[in-house]
Order: C-alpha cells, then structure tokens, then sequence
C-alpha cells in the first residue's frame, strides 16, 4: 500500500483498492497491433488477432482442439508421466518445478498427443505446451512423441507436430540431449515407411526441439511472426558482438533463406494441411 | 602460477618444479640426488593419485578443456594409419572445425571424423574452436553416406563446446544441418563408434555421436548445455558453474549410470595429456575390440541393436 492509499480514509477506498472490477482477462490487448480485443472472439479466432492477423501464443490443448475434427479423438501415451532422475535442484527443485507447471497448466507434460481426424483424414497430432517449463523436451517429452510416431507406424498414419519450446530440458541434462536421437530416430523409421511427417513450427521453436524433430518435416511449416532458431539470439549476439538485423529467426527470415517450405496463417492450417496431406497420400 | 595445470593441481605442479631443480642441479654435480628425486616422485605419484580420486564434475570439466588436451589429429598421428583428410560439404564450404577422412586402423579400412580445436591463436581461428557451422555437420554427413556406400565403418571423436551459434550459422541452417545427422545417422548401414575426448557440447556433439557404441574417456564430459551456459539461466550466473556441472552431472560415470553411453575408457594417472601415447593406445585397443565385434553383425541385426538402444533413452515413470 502507498503512503497516499493510507491517507485514504476507509469508506472512501474502493473494496480492493487498485484492481478493476472488470473480471480477469475478458479483454486481452494484441502485442501486434496493441488492440483491445474481446477474450471470447479472440479463442474462436484461435488466438489470432482478426485486427492484425498477430499470431498470439495458445497452448497446446486448445491448439489441437482447433485443429482436430471434433468427434472421435483420442489422447495418446497419457500413460507416460515425468520423475525426477537426478535430484535436480537450482534455485528451486526440479520436483516443484514440475508441480507448479503442473498445477499452473492443469497438464502432466509438455507434450499432448492425439489421435484423430482433419477434415475427416485420420491423422496424429502431437503438440507442445509453451506453458510447461518453456515447452523443453525432457524423457516424457521425447517418449510420447516416439509412442505418437510408433502409433503411426502402427496405424498408417501420418504425423503433425505443432513444436513450442525453447529446447532441451536442463533439469534432466543428458537424458534430455538424447531425446533428440531418440525422437529424430523415431521420424527416421516413419520416412523410411513412406508415411508423411509434418512439422509446424510456431513460436518459439529453439534448441534441441528446432535442431532435432522441429527441423525433420517431410514439409516445414510456421506460423507467421514465429520465432524459430538454434542459438537464443543473446548467447549469439554476445559471440558475434554484433547487433543481429530486424527479424533475425523470424519464420519470414528462414522461408526467405530456403529453411522453410511455406508460412501458414493458423486460421488456415486445418485446411491447407489437410489438402497437402491428402496429395501425398496420392488420395482423391 | 604453472599454467600447464589447473588450480586444483597446483601442489602437484609445485612437486614438479621442486623436481624438475634438482634434477637440474643434480647434474654435472657429484652430489647424488636420485634417492631424493624418486622420493619426491613417489609424493607426486601418491598426490596426484589422491586429487584425482575424487574430482569434482567442474574438474573434471576443466580437464576436459584442458589446453594441453589431446585432439582429434593428435589421435589420428598415433592411432591410424593412411590417413587421407576429404574436405568440403560440396554446397557451401570447408570447415576447419569438424573434420574427417579415409584411414586405416590396425590396417582396417574406416572412415574416421571428428571435431578439432586449435593448440595456438592461430589455429584456435582457423577451427573456430572446435565449433562446427553447418557445412561441418553436412560434410560430415557427406564422409558418413561414402562411407555406406563403400561399407566402411565410421569412427567419430566428439571433442566442442557446441555447435556455433553465429549469424551466418543460423541463415544455413544450423538446426537442420544437426536435426538431420541425427536421423540419417540413427539408419546408416555401417558400424558407427562414437567417442567423447574432451567435452561433448550439446547438440553440436550429438550430430556425430549417434551409433552402435557410445564410449567416453574417462576425464570428458558431455551434457545438455555448457556448465556456464546453464548456470546463468538457472542460478542467473555464470559464476555457479560449478554447481550447474554437479546437478546435470556431466561426467562418464553418470552418463553410464543412465545407460547414456556405453563405456567409460580410463585415462593415465593426471589426465590424458599427461600420457598421450597411452591414451592413443587405449583408444586404439577400445575401437578395434569394438569395430571386430560390430563387424561380425548383419546389417539388420546392427539396426535392430542401434534403434533399441535409442529407443531406450528416457527415464520416466508408466501408469
């Protein structure tokens, strides 16, 4: 409390001095284009904003929410659930680490599998959860997304992966750095079985997640505006000691430097995706 | 201050020296002073015998960095035989940090590849200290894929603080350049045996040690992020190295705990720079044992093996 609000005599303040009465986060303002937007228009619109087409951060439920068909779907590897193998501890446990993320996101991990249909095409999606520690990849991570690419193989099908994160999970040190084999090896066994892999990068995609499964799409996609890198531009700018240019490891800088095939606004993946897939597949 | 030794060896440095002087006092001198020098030796051998046994992962993470190291072409002088360096990734360039070739190992034909750091200032550009751009990844890739299609089984030396993390990097493509030696490695058709010399610096050491059989010398480290790197996102300070080094655990025997590598080759008393033909000679004898026993597989039976021990890697817990 400030020495004013204390001048303030109590019939006069407001019952929580300070805090609007308006209900938390029904109006969300656009880090593009600094609108207002209305909470509710903004989740039908998947998070993009209809004044600018800014593509705000959604988690990984609801990203598979829009893009999956609603009916017959079904969560994968659930069954898989994070330890804590080497009794990591910075500041905080790694143990409560996981509990805050846990309690904070209502998820278990930072990946969410799932099978189901686009457009009707039965396919797999796999998703990251920027909110779950950065979205790093740990050994929950790494397993359900093998276990997805397994179903796959099993199945037929093929595979989307919409990647978030900022890389490897320190917490879990080496067993997080050989996620990336693992993962990379998994997309490996689906090539070879000509079953089509496609990565949507959005933001952020860095570290081991870009340079390991994010990086290995039979198509690489983003989403507009995404940042997407191997190196975090601080650790790169302290190296070079220079000024990186405007719009370094944006989506639009690596499409123009051949990393991606094509950028792809989310109101339209559903759809654009779905047509992709179903000329690979050679379908009618 | 003796810069050929790190702070921790300091009182072993200092028995050295004292060594050093009477030896040279010793000579052109009536006095006999061996009785003297072989005791001092002996205190020297026991010191060192007791620093070394219980070093600290920031120790050893030092000695892996160890300016005197032995690097890749030190290994390639004393182990191998014809070797014939191939440069370039035939798209963009050569790259000084991530090398390879043909050569022969105990008359063996193989491909053999690997980071290399520099010894002087000069060098240390030249190879950009030992941390590779894309155009390493892809020739490396390049030597791999010669080496499937002529059946020869590829040896890599892991030695990098990481991949490099510049602009020019990023514009080619550095994650895709890793990202894709992950896979192609994880399918080739030849023995891979990979080995840790120095530090195994993230993904920029995974992209050459995907393989049959994964060793690490005794005194390398290999890890996720820098200790450093790590310590100043998570103790918001490079300073807590140490500490950072301790929780990932970047030594042999806990990446052997977690089933992450393969085998731990021990290293001479003091470190391998303190006996580099011994170490040459450990390395030789542990990639012959390994190449005669990989050699014997069918290639089936060598995937089978390799994708199982990749798809083992994780440490989680099942409902």
């Amino acid at each position: 409390m400030s020495w004013f609000d204390k001048l303030v005599p109590d019939q006069i303040r407001p019952e929580s001095a300070g805090a609007s009465r308006v209900p938390q986060g029904l109006w969300v303002k656009c880090q593009g284009c600094e609108a207002i937007l209305y909470r509710a228009e903004l989740v039908k619109s998947q998070e993009v904003c209809p004044k600018c087409s800014y593509h705000l951060r959604i988690g990984a439920r609801a990203r598979l929410d829009g893009f999956l068909d609603k009916d017959d779907r079904q969560e994968l590897a659930t069954e898989v659930t994070p330890l804590d193998p080497l009794k990591f501890r910075d500041s905080k446990r790694y143990k409560d680490r996981l509990l805050i993320a846990q309690k904070n996101t209502g998820e278990t991990d930072a990946l969410i599998a799932m099978r189901g249909k686009l457009n009707g095409l039965p396919v797999v999606a796999v998703a990251f959860n920027f909110q779950f520690m950065g979205g790093s990849m740990g050994s929950v991570v790494g397993e359900r997304f093998t276990r997805a690419a397994e179903y796959c193989l099993k199945h037929e099908l093929p595979l989307i992966c919409f990647s978030a994160s900022g890389g490897a999970r320190m917490q879990e040190a080496l067993l997080s750095l050989m996620q990336m084999a693992k993962t990379s090896a998994a997309l490996a066994q689906l090539r070879s079985r000509g079953l089509p892999y496609i990565s949507v990068m959005t933001d952020p995609t860095t570290g081991g997640v870009s340079a390991s499964l994010a990086m290995l799409g039979d198509l690489n996609v983003a989403e507009p505006g995404a940042l997407i890198g191997f190196a975090g531009r601080r650790v790169i700018e302290q190296t070079v000691r220079e000024t990186l240019p405007d719009g370094f490891q944006s989506a639009e800088f690596l499409l123009e430097h051949g990393q991606l095939d094509m950028i792809v606004d989310r109101r339209e993946m559903r759809d654009r995706l779905h047509s992709i897939l179903k000329i690979l597949l050679r379908k009618s | 201050m003796n810069l050929n030794y790190l702070d921790f060896e300091q009182p072993i440095a200092e028995l050295q020296a004292k060594i050093e002087e009477l030896r040279h006092v010793g000579e052109g001198n009536a006095v006999n002073l061996s009785d003297e020098i072989s005791r001092l030796k002996g205190k020297s051998d026991s010191l060192t015998t007791s620093i070394f046994s219980s070093l600290s992962a920031w120790q050893v993470a030092q000695l892996s960095r160890h300016p005197q190291r032995p690097y890749f072409f030190d290994y390639i002088n004393a182990v191998f035989t014809d070797f014939e360096e191939l440069h370039g990734d035939r798209t963009f360039a050569d790259d000084g940090a991530l090398v390879g070739g043909v050569a022969r190992l105990s008359g063996k034909p193989v491909v053999v590849l690997g980071h290399q750091k520099g010894r002087d200032t000069a060098e240390k550009v030249k190879r950009n200290f030992g941390m590779p751009r894309p155009e390493g990844y892809r020739k490396a890739l390049r030597l791999m894929q010669l080496a499937e299609r002529f059946g020869l089984p590829v040896i890599t030396l892991i030695d990098t603080p990481g991949a490099y993390p510049g602009i020019g990097a990023e514009e080619r493509g550095q994650s895709e350049a890793i990202a894709r030696n992950l896979l192609e490695m994880s399918n080739l058709k030849v023995p891979i045996i990979c080995t840790v010399v120095g530090e195994g610096g993230s993904g920029g050491a995974l992209a050459i040690g995907v393989g049959d059989h994964v060793a690490m010398l005794q005194y390398s480290i290999y890890s996720v992020i820098s200790p450093e790197g790590c310590a100043s996102i998570l103790w918001k300070s490079a300073e807590k190295a140490p500490d950072a080094a301790a929780a990932m655990g970047v030594t042999a025997d806990r990446a052997k705990e977690f089933n992450l590598v393969d085998a731990i080759v021990p290293e001479p008393l003091g470190g391998a720079h303190r006996d580099m033909p011994a170490t040459a000679a450990a390395l030789g004898d542990h990639w012959l044992q390994q190449l005669e026993r990989l050699e014997r597989l069918s290639v089936d039976e060598l995937l089978k093996r390799r994708h199982a021990r990749l798809r083992s890697y994780g440490v989680f817990a099942e409902a």
